[in-house]
């Protein structure tokens, strides 16, 4: 007898995710500010699944109008996939409308089940508190746990391993990049910062889960603390860039970075959830 | 040492055939025994351009199938001696180019010619990768808009990734960029990108420009290479792109700049 090929196999994958924290049940409000939010990148999403977030609004009675929801981020590409946290009752009112349960916002022990905590500090050390307003290490914890997130965030996953002192840092080199990086390449510096050199075209994607540095023109998209390092920071030679993100933060040019700073020598950080783009002193 | 050299770019009509014509007579007219091959299958052009079109019998797909001998499908240029044509297969499947057959064509003709051509298809789909693939060097040809620019940008993206020169980890695919259909006036309006512009984009070495002209179409009706044109600016354009690629020093960059008619000229209604 000839073995039959085994049809599928089931294994855990660590995958990045959207989350939606979801801040109010007013639903009407909610589409209002998303739809301000997205309009004018409408293709930054695309059939992207989203978690949301109900750890904001457990204390209410009411649940949100899933359906509705579901159906207006899908307008904007966004596939809602499943809830965390939230009321017993909430959460039974999203499995009604299909959606998926991940565990509860408080443990979250499977929305990354450690990936070597790549975001360790010890890569980053230079960043800690060397600016007003960026507390050091501490911040990543303290945001999530405040749940103080507002509609900006866009947190493709918060990083809440227990204390990342625990966690050994492995230590990735920096990784360069001397050549130019062209439209629809893109490079991922994993657990580690990335350092460009060559000029990064429109339609390029830098992500690095450390800093990223670019001594050329960035004309595409960079992408720090991929892995929700909110003390990640971006330095940028000559800033064209079509989006800027540390952390699931981002800005492009339309929606949120200064037109008088194009071309110019900058520094992007996270204060907070709000991206900081300063011009660099020459 | 046989040269490799893919003409591609990306987009269409940008004058990769044009160029693939005119470059192969160029290198040819100098003396290299040289091979120009037409990569797109199923959308033949090369040999309308080259006015061998009555003389195709075979074509690359017959010789990869091992119908024919390389020596049967190859067809002598009409203008140049030294000069050899293997035409694209028009109404086979553009799959039937497979890499394996292609290396064994490529391995032979290297054994007689100085210099193979190959004409890429545009897109950056599997002909456009089969052409690229065993490249040498190549010629990215690139009209001074932004959508070919970023076209030519993603060209050279992959053959910085993906050629077998990268795959193997060997040195890089030489890279020269070659501006055609370039319109100096139309540059100074603001309606055109400027080689500048280009260059800032792609940041490749710039190997020539070649201007927008009547005659090439004219040419490519009557079957015969723009460089063959006798006092057509496209002509001397094409020469001088083939001379710096031989390593010919002092060529200036012509065709850039607005010809600022002399006054003796325009009295006399010199062109």
């Amino acid at each position: 007898m000839a073995r039959v090929e085994p049809a599928f196999k089931l294994k855990i994958a660590n995958l990045s995710l959207f989350v939606l924290y979801v801040n109010t049940t007013d639903m009407v409000q909610l589409k209002k500010q998303l739809d301000m939010r997205f309009n004018k990148s409408q293709d930054f999403f695309s059939n992207t699944p989203v978690a949301l977030d109900l750890s904001a609004i457990a204390n209410f009675n009411i649940s949100p109008d899933f359906a509705g929801l579901m159906a207006f981020m899908l307008d904007h590409g966004m596939h809602a996939t499943g809830v965390v946290g939230g009321s017993a009752e909430q959460r039974e009112a999203a499995v009604r409308s299909g959606l998926g349960l991940f565990p509860d916002t408080i443990a979250r022990p499977a929305l990354k089940t450690a990936p070597i905590s790549t975001t360790a500090p010890g890569i980053t050390p230079n960043t800690t508190g060397s600016q007003p307003g960026v507390p050091g290490l501490g911040l990543a914890i303290e945001a999530v746990a405040g749940e103080t997130n507002n509609s900006n965030i866009l947190d493709s996953d918060t990083q809440l391993q227990k204390p990342v002192s625990q966690v050994l840092p492995t230590f990735r080199p920096t990784m360069i990049i001397n050549k130019p990086v062209r439209t629809g390449q893109r490079i991922y510096a994993e657990g580690a910062n990335l350092v460009v050199l060559g000029v990064v075209n429109a339609g390029a994607e830098l992500i690095a889960d450390g800093d990223i540095h670019i001594y050329a023109p960035l004309r595409g998209r960079a992408i720090a603390g991929a892995q929700g390092n909110e003390n990640a920071r971006i330095f940028i030679h000559s800033l064209e860039a079509e989006l800027i993100s540390i952390a699931g933060c981002f800005k492009v040019f339309e929606n949120g970075i200064p037109e008088n700073l194009r071309c110019k020598p900058v520094q992007v950080h996270l204060d907070r959830s709000d991206l900081i783009i300063q011009p660099l002193l020459s | 040492m046989s040269k490799v050299i893919v003409v591609t770019s990306g987009k269409g009509g940008v004058g990769k055939t044009t160029t693939s014509a005119s470059f192969s007579s160029g290198l040819a007219l100098r003396g290299n025994k040289t091979v120009v091959i037409d990569f797109d299958v199923g959308l033949r052009n090369l040999d309308l351009i080259m006015g061998c079109e009555r003389r195709v019998v075979y074509d690359i797909i017959n010789v990869i199938n091992g119908e024919v001998s390389l020596k049967q499908a190859l067809i002598k240029d009409k203008n140049c001696d030294n000069l050899y044509i293997l035409p694209a297969s028009q109404t086979r499947d553009k799959d039937a180019l497979n890499l394996e057959g292609v290396e064994r064509i490529l391995n032979e003709l290297k054994e007689t010619f100085d210099f193979i051509v190959c004409d890429s298809p545009a897109g950056i789909e599997s002909g456009a990768f089969t052409a690229m693939y065993f490249a040498d060097e190549a010629l990215i040809v690139t009209n001074p808009e932004v959508s070919s620019v970023r076209d030519s940008d993603r060209i050279l993206g992959i053959l910085a990734a993906k050629s077998k020169r990268a795959v193997d980890g060997l040195d890089p695919v030489k890279e020269h960029l070659l501006v055609t259909r370039y319109d100096p006036k139309r540059v100074e309006a603001g309606e055109m990108l400027s080689v500048t512009d280009i260059q800032e984009i792609l940041r490749i070495p710039l190997l020539g420009v070649i201007p927008e002209s009547e005659s090439v179409l004219q040419a490519s009706n009557a079957g015969t290479p723009a460089i063959h044109l006798d006092k057509s600016d496209v002509a001397e354009a094409y020469r001088d792109v083939v001379g710096r690629f031989m390593g010919d020093e002092g060529l200036p960059m012509r065709f850039v700049t607005v010809d600022k008619k002399s006054f003796f000229k325009r009295l006399l209604g010199g062109r």
